[in-house]
């Protein structure tokens, strides 16, 4: 019989609509997987009961010959940053431990409404803030991956999204939710050997997903296929009423149009992202990623993006000032963690409570972003930045202008070990170097995975296509999916 | 434009007092400026909070376009610019009333610029003397919530029905000069809005509060360091605080000392303000735009429906008054100062020009004399309001309806009006029922006439050597021996015959 945890989300979709197994099986085969898997520390909460109910409902529909939703059958992890009512949602923090939401997300909400189940809330770095999950305060998630040779030291899944990145890479889902604030889906399924997109800022509503920087935040799925992810992120996208921010157009069948013939196309290869002392498997990658997208069809061009080097500063200005405002809900006064020393008065209890919920990464970000917005330092650092995003987003509008697609390298470096850039924030800042850019200018953005370097570890590319153009974007994946051929998995230890 | 005299006399000569005021008008909306939850006052804490109002963990804005409408249609009613491109940002602080840990404000870009209010400077006078007082901008932003202190020995409690609730802040140039001024600007600001149905305008539950901007200078010199008084909630207050405040400033400046620029309070029980912080102790706001929303775009459309949907404004009314209806400077400011005189007046005017079959401008002496003294004076004598008048616009113009043909006198149609109120009953049954019809009827008249001449033998010699002004008394004799019931004008004619 089939292993049911290594089928992708289209195989479990359709095998189950053709009667080759029941929407339980497959519940509790990865509700198996996921309560074997404690080593991982992938998840914050299990569910393993949502995943059968909607199992069971599913079930029910089919043999009542009911109308079966597009994820009818198909059990999915939920990044712990999106409400889930009646199920804790703390975005790894001690802040919102024990927090339940009486309300869902609705991008969650679309997905249980499509027939997905619930497997549980992945963990993820603390509000979203980090590279590598070692800022949640539920533990770090590990990679599944180990480099070669007897190394087993533990890796990270990348981040912020690691909870989903590392359990879709152990088969513990078959997909996941993400979000996406400079590279979070992107930057950890590179370092899972997984798939991913941001689509355009605005495509998925951000209602019910716990505010990072708001005018970066977005969220996208993430899966082992190209076609898995069309077909996710078809169900959560769509204009929502309650997101000032979300696109009001339709929703394209991304799934349906799927089409790795690249003939006429034009992709950009910017040059300001292979700076010197690029990593030289990174390279070589770009290089056959190159290859692969000409041999699909598409033409080969280089293209500039003069203002990449100020993308990652100017990002760093712009999220946390962001943060600082979007965190100051986070006060002890209504729900959540309240620390309340002994005749503390109200300033003291903010100071108290915050300085116990909040973990350091996200201490550092608000306190970044309350200096760059104080008075005397908002020109100098968010004006400019502000300024400098429009210049950047001019990049891309220009290099768009000649072609239709950019390929770059994902991350600058396969997945590293943990603790390894924990002492040195800016070090892990730079990972966000090559996907903080499309992230600024609001840019759907894909990672798929290439291949592993000599150590045995993913790496990824990275495809960024127009505003709206998810399609092309999705289409040049499958295009180097189909190519690359990547089968690796990472062998069980855990 | 008049420039001020007013003067505040100190020890070392005279000083100018400048004042400007910021106004926090509630926007009169079902729901809050960023969400759906009701707005109605007086609700149990607590029972009108959405989860956005609350600041939950992933909540986020969306702009009620019925705040901004009312917004927009406010600054169309100060002749001011309407901005089609504006947006929210926020000022951020921590206080336990405002849950997000920022207000969604706008500092950078408002919705409405530049614009005026005229205000009049003696109310006893309206024609006299008028003064332009400038509008800098009005931007929208939201409410905070309430504190309750009261509630335990050792704990605050936190109401956030309020929390999100829409407001104008409708900001002034510094162009008042007297504490008369001061007040003029407020009660003319609030009359606008009431008429224009963005603001209710009620001071004493909070709908409407003025931060004011207080300094002194000598006559035409630089201006001078100001204070600002927070949350002053009524015309007489704000009134008080200018004249406490300036004299305070001279008292501080003529000692030698300076003004600090700071927030100050107002203790109306104490007539006195008092230092809250000063600008060194002011918060940083760290204000930047909402990321959480879009600037708000707003079409032609949008805004000539605003436009059409702008009622007659005070001003234009009160000339219309004046010029179309003849009524005095006097009555005609009075019946347009608040926009529910104004509606009474008007369904007045309309049911006496329909009853009568007269134009407007007919019957509109009679009807702003009668509403101005007659109503006016029962209602405050019942303590009761326009709003909850006992006589209707109607059962009004009926009254002088019966007046205006003849069937009933001046004297009579009080009588008939107590009646009224006591009863409720219309006036023609009152007539009718207790028989007050006044009488033309010549012949009882001239006996009566004759009767009063008889029995004052003295007076009618001391007319006819010259006396006139006893005509009145013979009148009124007359009128009296026929109960009220005569007609004055029969009875004038017929005295004149008699006495001639």
């Amino acid at each position: 019989m089939t292993n049911l945890t290594d089928l992708t989300v289209a195989e479990i979709r359709d095998g189950f609509r053709a009667g080759d197994f029941s929407a339980r099986e497959v519940a509790e085969a990865f509700n198996a997987n996921v309560a074997a898997a404690k080593a991982l520390n992938a998840f914050i909460v299990e569910t393993p009961e949502k995943a059968l109910e909607a199992a069971d409902a599913a079930d029910r529909a089919k043999a009542a010959g009911e109308t079966l939703g597009a994820l009818a059958g198909v059990p999915i992890g939920m990044k712990d940053l999106f409400c889930t009512e009646g199920v804790q949602t703390t975005a790894a923090s001690h802040m919102l431990e024990g927090f339940t939401p009486t309300y869902e997300s609705t991008v969650s909400k679309k997905l249980w409404d499509a027939g997905a189940g619930m497997l549980g809330k992945l963990n993820l770095d603390q509000f979203a803030m980090g590279s590598s999950n070692e800022t949640s305060y539920f533990g770090n998630v590990i990679s599944p991956w180990r480099r070669g040779g007897g190394d087993n030291a533990a890796l990270a899944p990348g981040g912020s999204s690691g909870g989903s990145s590392s359990a879709i890479a152990a088969r513990l889902c078959p997909a996941a939710t993400g979000t996406d604030t400079g590279g979070s889906i992107r930057q950890p399924a590179a370092f899972t050997g997984i798939s991913g997109i941001k689509p355009t800022y605005g495509r998925c509503s951000r209602w019910g997903i716990v505010a990072f920087a708001s005018s970066l935040d977005q969220a996208g799925p993430m899966a082992r296929t190209v076609r898995d992810n069309a077909i996710l992120l078809e169900t959560m996208s769509g204009f929502d009423p309650k997101d000032s921010t979300s696109l009001d157009l339709p929703v394209p069948q991304w799934e349906a149009n799927l089409s790795s013939d690249l003939k006429g196309k034009k992709v950009g290869i910017p040059k300001e992202y292979r700076p010197d002392g690029l990593n030289a498997e990174i390279a070589a990658l770009w290089d056959r990623g190159i290859e692969w997208l000409k041999d699909a069809g598409a033409e080969v061009v280089e293209v500039s993006l003069p203002h990449t080097k100020y993308a990652l500063p100017t990002y760093y200005i712009i999220a946390p000032a962001e943060a600082s405002s979007n965190l100051a809900r986070y006060d002890g006064v209504r729900y959540g963690q309240r620390d309340l020393p002994d005749g503390a008065g109200l300033q003291d209890m903010y100071a108290a409570t915050r300085a116990l919920g909040f973990g350091p990464e996200v201490k550092r970000r608000i306190m970044i972003g309350t200096y760059v917005l104080s008075a005397g330092f908002y020109d100098a650092y968010y004006t400019q930045a502000q300024k400098v995003r429009a210049l950047i987003s001019r990049d891309f509008e220009q290099a768009f202008d000649k072609v239709d697609l950019l390929l770059t390298p994902t991350a600058p470096s396969a997945s590293f070990t943990l603790g390894e850039k924990q002492a040195d924030p800016l070090a892990m800042y730079l990972n966000d170097v090559f996907t903080v850019p499309a992230s600024l200018a609001g840019l759907p953005a894909m990672a798929v995975p290439g291949g592993l370097d000599s150590q045995g570890l993913p790496l990824g590319l990275q495809i960024i296509g127009k505003p709206m153009d998810e399609q092309s974007v999705l289409n040049a994946g499958l295009a180097i999916e189909e190519r690359a051929g990547f089968t690796a998995r990472p062998e069980k230890w855990w | 434009m008049t420039e001020s005299t007013y003067r505040i006399q100190g020890a070392t000569g005279e000083w100018e007092v400048v004042i400007g005021l910021e106004v926090h008008a509630q926007v009169t909306s079902q729901a809050k400026l960023f969400s759906g939850a009701a707005t109605a006052f007086g609700a149990e804490p607590n029972t009108q909070v959405s989860l956005i109002d609350a600041a939950m963990p992933g909540m986020l804005p969306v702009p009620n376009r019925e705040c901004i409408r009312q917004a927009v249609r406010t600054g169309m009613a100060i002749n001011a610019q309407i901005n089609k491109w504006s947006r929210f940002d926020r000022k951020n602080y921590f206080y336990a009333d405002l849950p997000q840990g920022y207000q969604i404000s706008q500092l950078y870009h408002p919705l409405v610029g530049e614009g005026e209010i005229e205000i009049v400077l003696d109310e006893k006078n309206p024609g006299s003397s008028t003064k332009t007082i400038g509008i800098e901008r009005i931007h929208v932003e939201q409410d905070a919530g309430k504190l309750m202190h009261d509630q335990h020995p050792t704990r605050s409690y936190v109401d956030l029905n309020r929390s999100g609730v829409a407001l104008m802040e409708i900001v002034s140039r510094p162009d008042m000069r007297s504490p008369a001024e001061a007040g003029a600007y407020l009660s003319k600001l609030r009359t606008i809005l009431r008429y224009v149905g963005s603001c209710d305008g009620n001071m004493d539950q909070g709908s409407m509060r003025a931060d004011v901007n207080v300094s002194v200078r000598r006559p035409g010199e630089e201006f001078g360091t100001r204070t600002e008084t927070k949350n002053v909630n009524s015309v007489r207050f704000v009134m008080a605080v200018v004249e406490h405040e300036a004299n305070r400033q001279v008292d501080v400046l003529e000692a030698g000392g300076k003004v600090v620029q700071e927030t100050r309070l107002y203790d109306p029980d104490r007539n006195e303000t008092r230092s809250m912080r000063s600008k060194e102790d002011a918060h940083d706001y760290r204000y930047f735009p909402d990321p959480d929303l879009l600037p708000l775009e707003l079409d032609d459309a949008f805004l000539d429906e605003c436009r059409q949907s702008l009622p007659e404004l005070p001003d234009a009314k009160r000339r219309r008054y004046e010029e179309q209806l003849g009524l005095s400077a006097y009555n005609a400011a009075t019946l347009t100062a608040d926009a529910e005189t104004a509606r009474w007046f008007e369904a007045l005017l309309a049911e006496g020009a329909r009853i009568q079959k007269k134009g407007d401008g007919d019957v509109a002496k009679a009807s702003a004399n009668w509403l101005l003294s007659e109503l006016y004076g029962a209602l405050n004598r019942l303590g009761k309001s326009l709003e909850d008048s006992p006589v209707s616009p109607q059962a009004g113009a009926e009254l002088l309806a019966l007046v205006a043909d003849g069937t009933i006198s001046g004297t009579i149609a009080k009588q008939v009006f107590e009646i009224m109120l006591e009863t409720g009953d219309s006036a023609p049954t009152i007539v009718e029922e207790k028989g007050l019809k006044q009488t033309s009827d010549t012949g009882a008249i001239e006996a009566a006439v004759a009767k009063v001449l008889a029995d004052n033998g003295d007076k009618v010699e001391q007319y006819k050597a010259g006396k006139e002004a006893l005509f009145g008394f013979f009148v009124g004799q007359t009128m009296k021996a026929m109960q009220g019931k005569a007609n004055p004008q029969v009875v004038n004619e017929l005295v004149r015959r008699a006495l001639s």
